[in-house]
């Protein structure tokens, strides 16, 4: 027993080791950032992460002009007021945006804890469901860490992460708010959760397929096995014994109240009531701060307008820009609707499906939207794959996983290297670094397809193995 | 086939041309007497049309000829619909559109500022970035305007065969505010800045002239020398006089200017100058043009000829005068001494005047007046001028000098740079700065940058000697419309505040280079795309020549032209940015591609989410089978059966299969009946 404490003790300052590690790591890149040149580097910021054009969105604000004035700011105005003075203050001696980069620093390191608590929480979540169902031998907490600990560690270390922490974007804080209604969520913080799924709408409205999960979340509880699996375990072992009395009964009462099978209103309704609140409280923020300049009518229009109609047709990681930027134009609305359904054709099947896990839901809705979205950058597929480790180990089984790595890794180094030929040196030409962009879309699609297929996998194996169990 | 036209019609027009100037004469003395009698009555007063060339020497061995031609329709009521001389399709432009005042330039090549001058009236406004440029103003409410610049452009385009119409969309032209002219409203300006210029666009330019390229000084535009030169800008300035009242129509003023820049063919007389380098080619009207002035235009009131000698020219041959002729007797008139000795002109002056300088500088430029009057075809006007003694000097130059530059390589980003120098004029502020301590230059630019160009107006940066200042110690004013994509240009409109003594100034913006979309690309796409010029002014400097305090000049429209204080003005380089190209051959394989991504990622994993294996198959058949009965059971067999995979056998359904089949024709037996009843009672 006591080895075993230390064992976890041991394992908990290792952990922290590697967070203060990843902290300096980043304050060393920040350090040299003029040299690196990342924050003008397409796959860190995008027409909305990028740093410059909040600088120039704040240049303009400050200079009483609308922020939206120019087409050089699409994000919000709140994290404007916030990012916006310390992309002007400057610390003689220091690098530009120093305060700017300490932020971002906090931020992914606050990502990192969140996931961490919420990964704990869901291990131990999902082994007492486990253990209800007696399959205690399937769950496998006691290795080597906990699933928390290698999905903080994996944001953590994530050069993509390091890369858009560094690089100055701001998806950093988008992926905080995000991580934050998880987060809320799991520990059955109405209000939190509301917060975080309001503030990630706001910033970059993909968030708001996120609403689904959430509920689910709050509704029924956390990851566990099919609810049917434990409908069936009462009933057989109502009709294994049916005259054994009142310790059964006591066992199936706290079956029942542990185990959410039936949906509970109560929290989502509080959810529902907190993210009208927080949304009415953030849209008149920002009707406070873009009052004198065209109000929020303008803002809506050069936010999410500009995410809708990929105004924007420079070079990204996705999709959606080589295809805008040849289609002929008067298939140009009849594309964009299409592409924007796809994300939200999937919503359905996926809730019905894997409603018992919400929020390995709520990273595959992640995911779809950080593959399809209109102005990609890695600090979306950071988050992606940050979560991807909350369920490393309902996912050990999935196939095709050392190819995945082998493809993400030929593609961030190719993806710089055709970027370089295309625009700087002009040997190479548009359709090379397309086609980078291509194969990460189809490794994502890999990713998100075999992800989904290896957890219903899990849950297939799982009720195989309690229909065995008598 | 306008030209071979013109030669079978030759005879005839010169028999009409004497018929017409007999009219005239006659039409003169009756008008003439009408307008002595009521010289109050506006209606009386005559359109007017008079002819103006002028030579200058330039200090690189060239010769700049500056052409101005001005029509005027006074104020009047009754010219409505006609006009004797005014071109009708000027006054229905104007009339139409309301124009207030507009001024469209075609030109070809660049103005060298540096040895051409910068600081006198030509420089400032008849040195035009290449290209096109129209800006104007009109007279319309706020909201209308916009629409008005679009009907001008298009009917400009027609009018003067040009591609004037691109002008039309909002993201070519712009709205400045104060730094491009002061206190003009509703003004619009736009450039093209690759338009090329040639005889198409001249020729409808010449067809506003009452006597074209026929007759008067316009015979001289002589197609292969005026576009050979190193300079060619023709321009068309429009102005409204007079009262704007509903019933008078205003008075138009049109000028029609034309400046060249060209290279005397290097013909000499005997004398072999020992250094070639210096020495000035001497030219006559014929070597320059190949053609010589027969004669005034017959509509024309006046038809005058001069040649200018700059202030530094004459200050120059003065010096060379005093070192030739030491102590003689020079206090005699500048004029005579200087034409005999270093230079001689084939005709004599009708007139010499001198300029009455506000600066106390040691020399005045002298103006030699020609009269095309006394010339006709048979005895040609042919002005020659030959140099004795190499001369040189140099033209009064702007405060500074502005270049424009880009900085960065590659197709991703890069920066603009505009670079002021300082020239003489600003040296010698420099002297006087020792006196005054407050000394300050003041200098206005103004940049209209398009869309794709995305200027981060935050990185502007300012540079002082070479030493980064601050900006708001600089800057005194500064209006920034940041452009919005595939809508409007971007514009910057500065006022700096520099010190005298500056040696250099810098502005440095950095911008990203946008990506368009394929249809946006022109044909040449790999060219790159054009930055207009950028507009730097000196609000503190004034450009104006007075000559010869007797007022005999005044009558002559191009010199009380020069005599107005004309904002000095100079024009920076256009700049080419190359911009990244996607491929143009690709869109169908792109669309495919993409498209095939898609149905990858809907389809692979919509298959993963519907994709049952067998054992949860059979766990719904039984159920099924438990539960619903023989329709859905019969279902399911049909569905494995498309499957193409084996039924499984269902032992435990048989029992209750049958009493759900019994149920179920209970069922039909009571739907039947009760449709039986249905049919009884009320069938």
């Amino acid at each position: 027993m006591e080895a075993k404490k230390e064992e976890k003790h041991s394992r908990r300052s290792s952990f922290w080791v590697w967070v203060i590690a990843s902290v300096i790591f980043r304050l060393i890149l920040v350090y040299f950032h003029k040299n690196l040149n990342l924050s003008s580097r397409p796959e860190v910021s995008t027409p909305l992460t990028s740093i410059r054009r909040l600088a120039e969105g704040y240049w303009l604000k400050q200079s009483s002009m609308s922020p939206y004035a120019g087409s050089m700011y699409h994000g919000s105005p709140l994290l404007l007021s916030l990012l916006g003075p310390l992309t002007v203050q400057r610390i003689q001696g220091q690098p530009n945006h120093l305060l700017c980069s300490l932020l971002f620093v906090l931020a992914d390191v606050v990502s990192a804890v969140l996931i961490r608590a919420t990964g704990q929480k869901l291990q131990t979540a999902y082994s007492q469901s486990l253990k209800l169902l007696e399959l205690d031998n399937l769950s496998r907490s006691s290795e080597i860490l906990s699933s928390g600990d290698v999905a903080a560690l994996v944001y953590l270390w994530n050069p993509f992460t390091i890369v858009a922490c560094v690089g100055l974007s701001t998806s950093p804080i988008e992926n905080l708010a995000i991580i934050l209604s998880l987060y809320g969520a799991c520990t059955r913080l109405p209000s939190l959760a509301a917060f975080g799924w309001v503030v990630a709408t706001h910033l970059s409205l993909y968030p708001a397929i996120l609403i689904i999960p959430l509920i689910f979340l709050l509704g029924y509880g956390l990851d566990a096995p099919p609810r049917k699996l434990f409908v069936q375990r009462r009933h057989g072992k109502g009709g294994d014994n049916p005259s054994s009395g009142s310790s059964c009964q006591q066992e199936e009462l706290l079956i029942q109240s542990k185990l959410p099978l039936t949906f509970s209103w109560k929290p989502v309704m509080h959810f529902l009531f907190w993210a009208s609140v927080w949304s009415v409280y953030v849209l008149a923020l920002c009707s406070l701060s873009v009052k004198q300049k065209g109000g929020l009518w303008e803002m809506f229009k050069s936010t999410y307008g500009f995410i809708l109609t990929v105004e924007d047709l420079s070079p990204n990681m996705g999709v959606l820009w080589y295809f805008f930027a040849e289609v002929f134009d008067f298939f140009r609305n009849f594309f964009l609707i299409v592409f924007h359904m796809n994300i939200l054709f999937m919503i359905l099947p996926l809730a019905i499906r894997l409603n018992h896990r919400p929020c390995f839901l709520a990273f595959v809705y992640i995911m779809i939207s950080s593959m399809l979205k209109s102005y990609p950058s890695v600090g979306d597929s950071a988050l992606c794959l940050g979560l991807f480790g909350l369920f490393i180990f309902e996912l050990a089984d999935m196939q095709f996983s050392f190819f995945l790595f082998c493809g993400y890794v030929g593609v961030s180094l190719l993806s710089p290297v055709m970027h370089n030929l295309w625009i700087w040196r002009g040997t190479g030409n548009a359709n090379f670094y397309y086609a980078t962009a291509m194969a990460f879309a189809c490794f994502q699609i890999v990713l998100v397809v075999q992800s989904t297929s290896a957890m219903l996998n899990h849950d297939r194996k799982l009720r195989k193995v309690s229909v065995t169990i008598p | 086939m306008t030209f071979s036209h013109a030669k079978s019609t030759v005879g005839v027009t010169q028999s009409m041309a004497n018929r017409v100037l007999r009219l005239l004469i006659v039409c003169q003395v009756l008008y003439s007497t009408i307008a002595f009698g009521s010289v109050l009555d506006i209606d009386k007063e005559e359109e007017e049309f008079s002819e103006e060339l002028l030579l200058k020497p330039l200090p690189d061995r060239k010769v700049l000829a500056h052409f101005h031609f001005q029509s005027t329709a006074p104020p009047s009521t009754s010219f409505g619909r006609h006009h004797h001389l005014f071109p009708k399709p000027i006054s229905q432009l104007v009339k139409k559109f309301r124009v207030k005042e507009m001024e469209l330039s075609f030109t070809q090549g660049r103005w060298r500022y540096e040895q051409w001058g910068g600081f006198d009236h030509i420089s400032s406004n008849n040195a035009k970035p290449p290209g096109v440029e129209l800006w104007a103003v009109f007279d319309v409410p706020q909201s209308q305007v916009d629409a008005s610049w679009k009907n001008l452009t298009h009917a400009l385009s027609g009018l003067f065969c040009a591609s004037i119409n691109f002008l039309e969309s909002s993201t070519t032209y712009s709205a400045p505010e104060w730094a491009f002219r002061p206190d003009l409203g509703n003004l619009r300006y736009g450039t093209l800045p690759r338009e090329a210029v040639c005889t198409e666009n001249l020729t409808p330019w010449l067809k506003l002239l009452p006597c074209r390229d026929k007759a008067g000084l316009s015979a001289l535009l002589d197609r292969p020398s005026i576009y050979r030169g190193f300079y060619h800008s023709q321009q068309l300035h429009l102005t409204l006089t007079g009262s704007g009242s509903e019933e008078v129509d205003s008075g138009i003023v049109l000028e029609q200017t034309l400046t060249v820049v060209l290279q005397p063919s290097s013909w000499r007389t005997g004398k072999s100058y020992v250094d070639k380098a210096h020495s000035q080619p001497s030219w006559s009207i014929n070597s320059i043009f190949g053609r010589k002035v027969g004669g005034k235009c017959v509509l024309a009131k006046s038809s005058n000829v001069y040649l200018q000698f700059e202030k530094g020219l004459v200050g120059e041959l003065k010096n060379l005068q005093k070192e030739n002729a030491n102590s003689e007797t020079n206090k005699l008139a500048s004029k005579v001494f200087l034409s005999n000795l270093s230079f001689d002109l084939s005709v004599n002056p009708d007139k010499v005047f001198e300029e009455v300088d506000n600066f106390h500088s040691k020399s005045t430029s002298i103006l030699y007046e020609f009269s095309v009057e006394k010339y006709n075809d048979s005895h040609p006007l042919d002005l020659g001028l030959t140099w004795k003694i190499p001369v040189v000097w140099s033209c009064q130059q702007a405060p500074l000098h502005a270049s424009r530059f880009l900085m960065g390589s590659g197709n991703e980003r890069g920066a603009i740079a505009i670079y002021l120098r300082s020239t003489e004029l600003s040296e010698g502020l420099k002297k006087s700065d020792i006196v005054d301590k407050s000394c300050e230059l003041r200098v206005n630019v103004f940049q209209v940058v398009p869309w794709y160009i995305k200027v981060y107006y935050h990185t502007l940066q300012v540079f002082v000697n070479q030493q980064s200042r601050a900006v708001a110690d600089i800057m005194e004013k500064i209006h920034i419309s940041p452009s919005k994509d595939k809508t409007s240009p971007g514009v910057m409109e500065l006022i700096l505040k520099l010190p005298c003594g500056l040696e250099s100034a810098a502005l440095n913006l950095e911008f990203d280079k946008g990506f368009l979309h394929i249809d946006e690309y022109p044909p040449d796409a790999n060219q790159g795309f054009d930055i207009p010029a950028a507009v730097i002014s000196y609000p503190d400097f004034h450009a104006s020549m007075h000559f010869s305090e007797d007022g005999s000049l005044d009558k002559s429209p191009m010199f009380s032209k020069f005599q107005e204080k004309s904002l000095v003005l100079s024009y920076t380089e256009i700049l080419l940015v190359p911009l990244t190209t996607p491929d143009f051959s690709m869109p169908y394989n792109v669309i495919t591609i993409t498209c095939t991504v898609f149905a990858l990622y809907f389809g692979s994993l919509l298959n993963v989410l519907q994709k049952r294996v067998g054992e949860e198959e059979r766990f719904l058949k039984s159920k099924a089978g438990r539960k619903t009965g023989r329709l859905s059971q019969l279902l399911s067999k049909f569905s494995t059966k498309l499957r193409g995979k084996p039924r499984e056998p269902q032992p435990s359904t048989t029992v209750s299969s049958s009493f759900v089949s019994f149920k179920l024709i209970l069922k039909i037996l009571l739907v039947a009946g009760i449709a039986i009843c249905w049919q009884y009672y009320f069938g």
